[in-house]
């Protein structure tokens, strides 16, 4: 288990408050100016170095991602860093966490992570739903100005950095990367053609990298404590502390920092109070948030909770909004439940997601009650395959993932269903 | 210039090309929607997916992947087929199967393609979506369940017209494609999204179930409706002219047509003249018959006084048949400017279009003056569109009018010419490539001159480029020039010749007044303006009626062949005014069509060489350059009515109305 001492978020719980004064008691913002002392190679080096991987779900590595921004303007375009705030995925909880106690860790981190990788400024796209959050963000970016510790000459580094809170409008598809620099731009949300990658031509055409809340959160105490510190944490390759977010039948349901590759049962054992019902009662999990298959009870228990370890479950790590369901859970509903989300988010630009996701989901609503047939299910499957991998974004591969996850595991399920639904049908015409 | 290879067969591609550009250079179909040449690249249909290598194991949307060295592209492999297929099947989900009552039937790329790619049957046992129609004006006609969201459409009006009017509202499959508050689309160039437009969304709307292309006879044709000279496609049955269709040049149209263009063509069947009318003792017109017109018309005995005005829409070989009459008559009062404009003909060089359309993409700092582009010449305007996108500078002076991209007013009085402000200057004195840009309004407030100057002082002349340009907007006005239709005073001095006689070939905007002893003869083919003033109408042959030559206005010479039979008693032009000189008594020197051509060709080479610019030589120096106050006023008061086809063509009428008086007529009956 993750010591007290070795918390990165330190106030995820609000116990104190998340003004400037207090995160300064907690240690932030303590001698920006000397970390900001290092050089730009030197910071993404060490970041590098911590084997700290994206938090936003992907998992790319973040000091690879810094490293892909221009060294220097040829042509006078300024580089931007844009913070993804626009946490929508179902199970996610973590951002609104950090920003609600904790903002000026996001604040410090963005100004490291912007002198890093050159940017002029960060833009924080948050979700719109996040109405207090936006407040505490913002007031928190306003301390930080008068403190002139982000501004012209930031925390006295001579490096000019702004941060600018930009509110989104409740769009999930916002929370892709090139649909949020569409958004930020004031244009309809949806995901552009790559190449070309943000990294050359993103935010205004200029060079852009989006990361993870989390991600950037992190930056100033891997660089207090140092790599090594971080990436003492973790199987090879998964290092560092993560936020996890276990929700659903367990006893007690929480956000808790822990050190990646914890096993699943002593994430639940130790936080979470166990599964409802204990162990046996346990049918499934949903171990990253909506977007990853479902990987059945017996199998995840002892599994890893990292980005490998999921891999091999045939799931991932996701963002680690954990999603636990016991025995008393319509399995079938749930993940219809989460196709209809999908088909509600599609942004509607290219046809695979466009029309699968509305195609699956209805195809999922009537195999709840079992009005289908065995060959409908391997047409569903099908029909997941042909959406997979053939969108402009990811979030065709999130739709179809649950159900194709679903059709792995559950499978006896869905036809018990039919069956009992033509067995009824029987009796009652006879 | 990378090498990839295609199923195996290397090719070598331009640098920048990509994967799909690969693949046709290869040979291979790669089937596809959203992706056009000329748009930008919207990747979203995911109908061209091929498998490259090197890249993730899965399909790539090929019309947005750059190729690059040694990429193994395969299109025939089972990833393909099936990912093919599996697009295809999304697409027909929740797309009606109305092909049967569906205009696009037979020229339908999503009935192609799913024939070609597609899988044989459904899989899809839910509700169909269904999406309520659009209003999108009086020539767009919506049935938006069939639309598949290529966004072509929406594309278009952005990037080539430059209006925001079309657009995507709500997301996923809600998605619906419509104009801003339902409006109709306004732009000059808006029907063109009914080519664009892959399935039967949006269709013709004029032309809504009329018939279906294999019905139809396709001829190749000129647009008369301004001095652009698009390429178009004449489409018949019968002896009608059903629709009219762009055909690709890039030089002169691209890809598109104006939308009178388009649709002025069901004024071809109204308001025909198809008899010989008289004017009677009474002033009134009356049916008669050739025998009597030409009898009436030998009986004036005009000698050598008679004189031949030719009209914006007539074809270079009537001008020439009236020109060969009027030579054996003795006289040469031959004149095509109607409204009486008196500009300089001497060089036809100081006229003409010099940059030519695609020459003006490349300008970078462009000064227009007197012309309301976008009415004159829609589809030059487009051209100047994409200057700007490069970076080029325009200035116009005249009135204000929408262009569509960033252009500064330098006010309506041409003076302002001898006096630029010191930013203007300063941009052309910068600029490698500048170009004068002269219209008709230009020209009569007597601009010519002072501009041609003007752009020789830029150095809008050198080596290579030829930034003087003259823009006209009469189909005939070049051919007409070339054939020395002008007198030095314009129509001025026809009329002080008095003249026993005179010849309105389709001549609509004269003023008839000034002829008050002549015999006037009508040759045309609507009963508009010229008509009405006329004592004798001999019916003539529409532009779709007659093989003709046309020169558009940047001198490039251009054929049309003739689609269907005049109606009525109505004969083409060349045989009216060859019967004429026989009953005038005098010898043309030609009894066929070929022999008229032949003729015309051997007096002015230039209009032999098909597709070619004309050649008229250096720009002259020496042209009076003295340029006093005068306000601009553009000829052009309704886009849709110009001319007497488009007068005739209840389209254009409802157009006119609902698009330019739109808002007076709403006002007036509140």
């Amino acid at each position: 288990m993750l010591a007290d001492k070795d918390r990165i978020f330190t106030n995820v719980y609000g116990f104190q408050h998340w003004g400037l004064d207090a995160s300064r008691q907690r240690g932030d913002w303590d001698n920006t100016k000397g970390l900001m002392a290092k050089s730009q190679d030197d910071i993404i080096e060490e970041i590098k170095a911590s084997g700290l991987r994206g938090r936003g779900g992907a998992g790319f590595p973040t000091g690879m991602k810094w490293s892909f921004m221009p060294k220097e303007s040829k042509d006078g375009r300024p580089s931007f860093l844009v913070i993804n705030a626009d946490e929508s995925e179902p199970g996610s909880c973590k951002d609104r966490e950090i920003i609600r106690h904790d903002p000026h860790k996001l604040i410090e981190g963005a100004l490291i992570a912007g002198y890093a990788m050159r940017a002029r400024a960060a833009y924080i796209y948050i979700r719109g739903e996040y109405i207090r959050e936006a407040e505490t963000l913002q007031a928190a970016i306003d301390e930080a100005y008068q403190a002139k510790l982000i501004g012209n000459n930031a925390s006295g580094t001579g490096y000019d950095f702004d941060v600018f809170m930009h509110r989104g409008a409740g769009a999930y598809i916002c929370g892709e990367e090139t649909a949020m620099i569409e958004s930020l731009e004031g244009k309809k949300g949806q995901p552009r053609l790559k190449p070309p990658f943000p990294a050359g031509a993103g935010l205004y055409g200029c060079p852009t990298t989006v990361n993870n809340v989390e991600s950037i959160a992190v930056v100033p105490t891997i660089l207090r404590r140092g790599a090594s510190w971080f990436s003492s944490f973790g199987r090879e390759g998964n290092k560092g502390t993560k936020l996890f977010q276990i929700s659903g039948h367990v006893n007690t349901p929480c956000v808790v920092e822990e050190a990646m590759s914890i096993t699943f049962e002593e994430l639940i054992e130790k936080h979470c109070g166990g599964i409802r019902g204990g162990w046996d009662n346990l049918l499934a999990v949903i171990p990253g948030g909506s977007s990853v298959p479902l990987v059945p009870g017996e199998q995840i228990r002892n599994a890893f909770m990292d980005f490998d370890g999921l891999k091999e479950l045939g799931s991932g790590l996701g963002t680690a909004g954990v999603i636990v369901m016991d025995k008393s859970t319509d399995i079938v509903r749930a993940i219809s439940r989460l196709s209809y989300f999908y088909k509600h988010e599609s942004c509607g630009q290219c046809t695979p997601c466009r029309e699968g996701t509305g195609w699956m989901w209805r195809v999922m609503e009537r195999l709840r009650v079992g009005e289908s047939s065995s060959a409908e299910i391997d047409m569903l499957y099908q029909v997941t395959k042909q959406v997979e991998g053939h969108t402009i974004c990811a979030l065709g591969d999130a739709a179809a993932w649950p159900i194709q996850g679903l059709l792995k595991h559950f499978r006896p399920e869905l036809e018990r269903r039919i069956a009992e639904r033509e067995g009824s049908l029987q009796e009652a015409a006879e | 210039m990378p090498k990839v290879t295609v199923d195996g067969a290397e090719v070598e591609v331009p640098d920048g090309a990509t994967v799909l550009q690969a693949c046709e250079l290869a040979g291979k179909e790669i089937p596809r929607f959203c992706y056009h040449e000329r748009l930008s690249i919207a990747g979203n249909c995911r109908m061209c997916l091929v498998e490259v290598k090197p890249g993730p194991p899965k399909p790539q949307a090929c019309c947005a992947l750059p190729a690059t060295e040694g990429q193994e592209i395969r299109t025939d492999t089972l990833m393909v087929k099936t990912a093919r297929e599996g697009v295809m099947e999304f697409l027909l989900i929740n797309h009606p199967l109305d092909c049967p009552i569906c205009d696009q039937g037979g020229e339908c790329d999503l009935q192609d393609q799913s024939l070609m790619y597609g899988r044989g049957a459904s899989r899809y046992h839910e509700n169909k979506r269904a999406v309520t129609s659009k209003n999108m004006g009086p020539l767009i006609k919506t049935i938006m369940t069939r639309c598949i969201h290529c966004t072509r459409c929406v594309r278009f009006s952005e990037e080539i017209a430059g209006v925001d009017e079309i657009g995507a509202l709500y997301r996923g499959e809600d998605m619906q494609i419509t104009t801003y508050l339902e409006q109709a689309a306004k732009h000059e160039l808006s029907a063109n999204v009914i080519d664009l437009c892959p399935v039967g969304a949006l269709t013709s709307g004029p032309y809504a179930y009329e018939a279906r292309p294999w019905e139809l006879k396709k001829t190749l044709g000129i647009d008369v409706s301004d001095a652009c000279g698009a390429n178009i496609r004449i489409d018949s049955r019968g002896r009608e002219v059903m629709r009219v269709l762009p055909r690709i040049n890039d030089d002169v149209n691209e890809e598109w047509i104006s939308d009178k263009a388009r649709y002025q063509v069901d004024g071809l069947t109204r308001r025909r003249l198809d008899k010989v009318f008289l004017r009677g003792a009474d002033g009134k017109l009356e049916a008669s018959s050739w025998d009597a017109a030409f009898a009436r018309i030998a009986g004036a005995a005009p000698g050598a006084s008679i004189a031949a005005i030719a009209g914006d829409m007539v074809d270079c070989e009537t001008m020439f048949a009236a020109k060969a009459l009027l030579r054996a008559c003795g006289s040469d009062l031959i004149e095509s400017r109607q409204t009486g404009m008196s500009y300089d003909c001497s060089n036809l060089a100081a006229v003409n279009f010099n940059s030519g359309f695609a020459g003006i993409e490349e300008a970078d700092a462009i000064l227009i003056v007197g012309s309301h582009m976008r009415w004159e010449a829609p589809l030059v305007n487009v051209r100047i569109r994409k200057a700007v996108k490069r970076g080029a500078k325009v200035f116009v002076v005249g009135p204000h009018w929408d262009t569509t991209y960033n252009a500064e007013f330098l006010g309506t009085d041409v003076a302002v010419l001898n006096d630029l402000p010191g930013h203007v200057t300063e941009a052309f004195d910068k600029a490698t490539r500048p170009a004068v840009i002269v219209g008709g309004a230009g020209l009569a407030a007597g601009a010519h001159g002072a501009a041609l100057k003007l752009a020789q002082g830029f150095g809008a002349v050198a080596d290579g480029w030829n930034g003087f340009n003259v823009l006209h907007f009469s189909a005939a006005r070049m051919g007409a020039l070339m054939l020395g239709f002008a007198q030095k005073g314009g129509i001025a001095d026809i009329a002080a010749a008095i003249p026993k006689v005179v010849l309105a070939l389709g001549a609509d905007e004269v003023d008839f007044s000034a002829f008050e002893g002549s015999l006037k003869v009508y040759i045309g083919h609507h009963g508009d303006k010229g008509a009405h003033a006329a004592d004798v109408i001999l019916p003539a042959a529409a532009f779709t009626e007659k093989a003709g030559t046309y020169v558009n206005t940047e001198g490039r010479v251009q054929m049309s062949d003739k689609a269907v039979f005049a109606p009525g008693d109505a004969r083409e032009d060349w045989t009216i005014l060859r019967a004429l000189a026989d009953a005038l008594g005098v010898t043309v020197g030609f009894d066929g069509f070929a022999e008229l051509r032949a003729a015309m060709i051997a007096e002015v080479p230039a209009l032999g060489r098909e597709g070619e610019i004309a050649d008229y030589g250096a720009l002259p120096t020496d042209m009076d350059a003295t340029l006093e106050s005068r306000e601009i006023v553009y000829p052009i008061k309704d886009f849709y009515l110009t001319n007497p086809i488009a007068r005739a063509s209840l389209v254009m009428q409802r157009c006119s109305d609902e698009l330019l008086h739109g808002d007076a007529l709403r006002e007036a009956a509140e």
